[in-house]
């Protein structure tokens, strides 16, 4: 069945048919639609939901929660994540499964309320101290958002590390129609690890500290063997006219929704353009983009975000120096129109 | 009856400092476990600090949590599993400092575990800083002249705050420098237990301790200066007790 919801409600509801028990968040405009949609749902179905006192009890709260083996969410977007960094961190050094949305908006400091993508080098960096990753997807649409979501759980689980829903104001403000697939089932996961009290059985601890250097190494090797592992296997691209491209935009999230129009309408002037989306901005599709960058009629890149190129040395890196990469963004909340990227393009080819 | 170690400890020998009070305040809350709580599910909640191998000396499952987050992973452990027995323990300047939103709101939500708030005055393990619980006077390497109240600010006194709130169901300031209140402090302990188990709210016991290390006294002298100068500032005794209209 097809309905029309906002994107941070059909978020929440994707949460919660994937199986989401406890949800722990803090009010933060444009991502509190979802906070107020778990608070409904989730407390009625016997789940746990608790408006934190602050993000960072949010995020420790979701460890206390995930040692125990729960699926767990929270939400927060930009100064919210910022304070979520911590607590980001100790679940990717306990190996901790926990779903984090970031609904994004500008920044740095206080920022703005509109939409941006001010957040993607503290979401694909690691953000937080130490040496660690995040599986991070950005979904360009509500549909994408809700299957990323459920996605999101069940890798969190499958890998025991945090996974980010990286959306801007828009993604999480807009309505959209989407459908829900009543077939679905979450996936169940063995926790052998998880903590439960039991005490008929071997202690369990959940824990982050390695305190001899040589066990913090191994730990830090093991996790970078999880880490190429989900490099391997969880890259997700979406390729858009982009076989015979001569010009190749980079963009992701809802900026790429822009972006697509605009090589539409330049394929109807006769352009040979394409776009390449990450889904995944970590794993970043670095093979996809070096592929493209290898091809003799590629003849540059266009870099299009919504920041001032947080990822532009990401393309770079993967592109090898084999080709240009131009960059065209709007920071501060601002949105490129179609128009503006098709005259960039334009200038270029001058 | 022989003088045993309790059966929820492990044989892993403690690494605290020589005449440091977290081991006698571990050998209680196991005591307590022992005596009342052998077939329950338990799960403890370690902080940051010197405390911080503490799942090393229990044979049950822990949670580790950042430094001050132990009363928000703690929230998060026992909504998760209801009928455990949870407790986080935690020093003075995790639970007193960085912790404080932390545990003010756990309290206030009624939160059904145990809160063990080990005051001894120093940040111990960064090698004895001043704490928020450091009394007027006292010396520490980061307040090098004694604790001035114009400059340095007053003491905290976490558990008078925490009695007004509304779902808090046990509040104790207890020691451990002498017999007669070691004694007084495993009682504390198994109250809390039982309102927890009753859920009754939120229970926090400040156990008053001593850092022979960074006091630079002696065991004993460090146990007597809780005696001589430490209860001059932090009065002992039960302040709350739900079930029993205190
Ligand atoms: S530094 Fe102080 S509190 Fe820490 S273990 Fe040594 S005596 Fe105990």
């Amino acid at each position: 069945m097809k309905i029309l919801m906002k994107g941070n409600e059909a978020i929440a509801e994707a949460a919660l048919r994937a199986g989401c028990e406890c949800f722990f968040g803090y009010p933060i405009t444009p991502q509190t639609e979802l906070l107020q949609y778990m608070a409904k749902k989730l407390l009625k179905s016997g789940g746990v939901f608790i408006q934190a006192e602050s993000e960072v009890g949010a995020i420790n709260m979701a460890y206390g929660a995930s040692s125990c083996g729960k699926r767990v969410m929270t939400s927060s977007s930009g100064p919210g994540i910022s304070l979520k960094q911590e607590g980001i961190s100790y679940l990717a050094g306990a190996e901790l499964p926990c779903v984090i949305v970031n609904i994004m908006r500008g920044g740095p400091g206080l920022g703005n309320i509109n939409a941006a993508q001010s957040d993607y080098l503290q979401a694909t960096k690691g953000g937080g101290h130490g040496d660690y990753k995040v599986i991070v997807f950005a979904p360009s649409s509500v549909q994408e958002a809700v299957e990323l979501t459920m996605k999101a759980f069940d890798l969190a689980d499958k890998y025991r590390n945090p996974v980010m829903i990286l959306g801007d104001g828009m993604l999480g403000q807009m309505m959209e129609v989407v459908e829900f697939d009543d077939s679905y089932q979450p996936q169940k996961v063995e926790k052998p690890w998880a903590v439960t009290g039991d005490r008929k059985r071997e202690k369990r601890v959940t824990n982050s500290l390695y305190i001899v250097p040589e066990e913090l190494e191994k730990h830090n090797l093991k996790l970078r063997e999880k880490y190429k592992k989900i490099k391997e296997n969880e890259v997700m691209v979406e390729e858009y006219l982009a076989d015979d491209a001569r010009v190749i935009f980079v963009s992701f999230g809802m900026c790429a929704r822009i972006v697509k129009s605009a090589v539409n309408r330049l394929r109807q002037g006769g352009e040979k353009v394409g776009l390449v989306r990450p889904i995944t901005l970590w794993p970043f599709p670095e093979n996809e983009l070096k592929s493209y960058a290898s091809k003799e009629e590629v003849e540059f890149f266009i870099d299009i975000e919504m920041n001032l190129g947080q990822m532009l040395e990401d393309v770079k890196l993967s592109v090898e120096g084999k080709k240009t990469v131009h960059f065209y963004g709007r920071t501060g909340g601002m949105v490129p129109t179609i128009q503006e990227i098709m005259d960039f393009y334009y200038s270029l080819k001058k | 009856m022989g003088f045993k170690r309790p059966e929820c400890l492990t044989k892993e020998s403690m690494h605290y400092c020589p005449g440091c009070g977290h081991g006698i305040i571990h050998r209680l809350i196991a005591e307590v476990i022992d005596e009342d709580y052998k077939e329950n599910k338990i799960i403890g909640v370690a902080p940051v600090g010197c405390a911080v191998f503490i799942y090393d000396y229990f044979n049950f499952d822990f949670v580790a949590a950042a430094h001050g987050r132990a009363t928000a992973a703690a929230t998060g452990v026992k909504r998760s599993i209801p009928d455990a027995l949870v407790f986080s323990y935690q020093g003075d300047g995790d639970i007193a400092a960085i912790g404080t939103s932390e545990v003010i709101h756990a309290a206030t939500r009624g939160e059904n575990f145990t809160a063990i708030f080990v005051n001894n005055g120093v940040y111990a393990m960064t090698g004895g800083q001043m704490a928020p619980t450091t009394i007027p006077g006292q010396v520490t390497v980061s307040s090098p002249y004694g604790r001035d109240p114009k400059v340095q600010g007053y003491h905290i006194k976490l558990c008078e705050m925490l009695v007004p709130l509304d779902g808090v169901a046990f509040v104790a300031r207890t020691s451990i420098h002498n017999l007669k209140n070691i004694e007084f402090t495993k009682k504390a302990i198994k109250r809390a237990f039982e309102l927890q188990m009753n859920n009754e709210g939120f229970s926090i016991i400040e156990v008053l301790s001593n850092c022979p290390t960074n006091w630079g006294l002696s065991p004993c002298e460090s146990m007597k200066r809780i005696e001589n100068e430490v209860l001059k500032y932090y009065s002992l005794g039960i302040f709350k007790d739900k079930g029993r209209g205190i």
